[in-house]
Order: structure tokens, then C-alpha cells, then sequence
């Protein structure tokens, strides 16, 4: 049986009317949410950088596993999100689009490529170009079907019970 | 004063993904992502402008970590990115799909390449 699609998009999907209507209703707290979880999210993935530095010319390891780590979480927590069917207004926003938002970054790591091809390693700019994407989406894909089968295998067996 | 740059740039980063993701969501009616795409595309142009006005001496090294790291750093993102690509090959829309992974890698640089170049012609 085909897995069915993921319904809801981490940022905003207007096809949803509660994604729609979301800014009308309480507009500061959302726009608050998203600033407060963006900041959360951008100060841990500084701190990840401060603690594991990269050298020059080297793989930017630190922020390759802060996206695929970001990733893997937004798999986690979009199916967790669409189960509790009702979730609070602003779980999304905060979490979401915010904290997994700002810690994640396509901006440092596109720059982190230039940098090493302007570095003479182009070989090792090539290989973030290239490996970064497909960690991310092996993360992302694998996250949120562990999470699908372990939210299937909790409700089968409160169904048996 | 560090991480003070930081937190305001990822403060101000992350709900401007949101507007403009919404903003252009909004004029269109199909599946593919553009509005992350442009959030994306966009925020690797401000990285590029912003390394290469550091390094042409225009730009103070402290604007790095408001602009760069805060800023660019949460107005793009990989998990969006990766889900709503999961999302359109889970859908079966498998050549959108890579064609998002494709575009957005490729305009992403090119985007830190044409920014970068145009602040070393503008300061350097």
C-alpha cells in the first residue's frame, strides 16, 4: 500500500485554511513565534560552529550535520504535528518555521562552497555541493517514515487493547 | 556581542522567510515550492554581497554574524527545503521533485557567485 502523501507544509501552505487564516488571527504572536524560534534556531547553530570550527580549505562539517541534523528533526516533527490533529496555533510557526528554520541554512552552506572553490579545493567544494542535498533528503525521508511506522505500530496497539 | 548579533539577525531572518514565502505562495496555484526557492536563492545573493564586501574592506567583519550567520543564515533553510521535496516525491511528483533539489542547488550558488561578484565590482 502507497504511503499517503505528507498534507502539510513546515512553513506555510495556503491550500490548508488554518495556514491561511493563521496571520489574520493574532498577528504579532505569530510573527513573535517565528522571530523567537528563529533566533533559538540561528544562536544553536552558532554555537555548533563556535564549537567545532572548520578549517581552511576543510569540509564544513559543522554546518553539513546541523542541516542534515535539522532535517531529520523536521521529519520527526511534521508527522508528529499532523497527528495530534489539533495542535496549538503556534507549535508550527515556533517550531518549524522558526527553530528548525533558523538553525538550518542553504545560505552558509551555498557560501561555505564558494569559499572552498575560491580556496583551490574545488574537489572538496564539489563534494558539499553534492553530499549535503543528499544527506538531507536520506534524513528527511528516512525521519519521517520511522516516525509514520512508530505512530502506526502505537495506534495498533492501542487498537488491540 | 556575538551571539546578541546572532539571535537579532536569526530573529529578524526567520519571520521574513515566512512573509515572503507567503507573499509568493499566494500568487500561484501549483504544488512546486517557490516560495522557498526564493527565500533560498535570495539570502545566498545577501550572503555573496555581504562576503564580498567584507573582503573588499567595505563592510565591518561584525556585519558577518548580524547579516550573514543571523540574517541569510535563517531567512534560507534546509529543512523546508528537504521536506516540501519529500512532500512533492511522496505526492508523485518525482520529476518536481528533483527539478526543486536541482534548481535550488544551482541557483543557490550561482546566486553566492553573482553577489560576491557584483560587491567586488561595486568596493573592490
Amino acid at each position: 500500500m502507497p504511503e499517503p502523501p505528507p498534507a502539510e507544509d513546515p512553513d506555510v501552505d495556503l491550500h490548508l485554511p488554518a495556514h491561511r487564516a493563521e496571520l489574520r488571527s493574532g498577528r504579532a504572536s505569530l510573527l513573535g513565534a517565528v522571530a523567537l524560534g528563529g533566533a533559538l534556531g540561528a544562536g544553536a547553530r552558532y554555537g555548533v560552529t563556535l564549537l567545532w570550527p572548520t578549517p581552511h580549505g576543510g569540509f564544513p562539517w559543522a554546518v553539513a550535520c546541523v542541516n542534515t541534523a535539522g532535517c531529520a528533526l523536521i521529519g520527526v516533527f511534521m508527522v508528529l504535528h499532523e497527528e495530534l490533529g489539533s495542535p496549538h496555533r503556534l507549535l508550527r510557526p515556533f517550531v518549524g518555521v522558526g527553530v528548525l528554520g533558523g538553525f538550518t541554512t542553504f545560505s552558509t552552506y551555498a557560501a561555505d562552497t564558494r569559499t572552498l572553490l575560491a580556496a583551490g579545493r574545488p574537489l572538496v567544494a564539489l563534494a558539499d555541493l553534492a553530499a549535503v542535498p543528499l544527506l538531507a533528503l536520506a534524513a528527511v525521508a528516512v525521519s519521517a517514515r520511522v516516525t509514520r511506522a512508530c505512530v502506526a505500530r502505537i495506534r495498533n496497539a492501542e487498537g488491540a487493547r | 556581542m556575538n551571539w546578541l548579533l546572532v539571535l537579532v539577525g536569526g530573529a529578524l531572518g526567520a519571520p521574513l522567510r515566512y512573509l515572503t514565502d507567503r507573499a509568493v505562495q499566494s500568487r500561484h496555484e501549483s504544488a512546486f515550492p517557490w516560495g522557498t526557492l526564493t527565500v533560498n536563492v535570495l539570502g545566498c545573493l545577501g550572503i555573496g554581497l555581504l562576503t564580498g564586501a567584507v573582503l573588499a574592506g567595505a563592510a565591518p567583519s561584525e556585519l558577518r554574524l548580524l547579516l550573514g550567520t543571523g540574517l541569510c543564515g535563517a531567512l534560507t533553510t534546509y529543512s523546508t527545503f528537504s521536506y516540501e521535496t519529500l512532500r512533492l516525491a511522496e505526492s508523485g511528483a518525482a520529476l518536481q521533485a528533483a527539478a526543486n533539489v536541482g534548481v535550488s542547488v544551482l541557483a543557490g550558488f550561482g546566486a553566492v557567485l553573482l553577489g560576491d561578484a557584483a560587491a567586488s565590482a561595486a568596493w573592490g
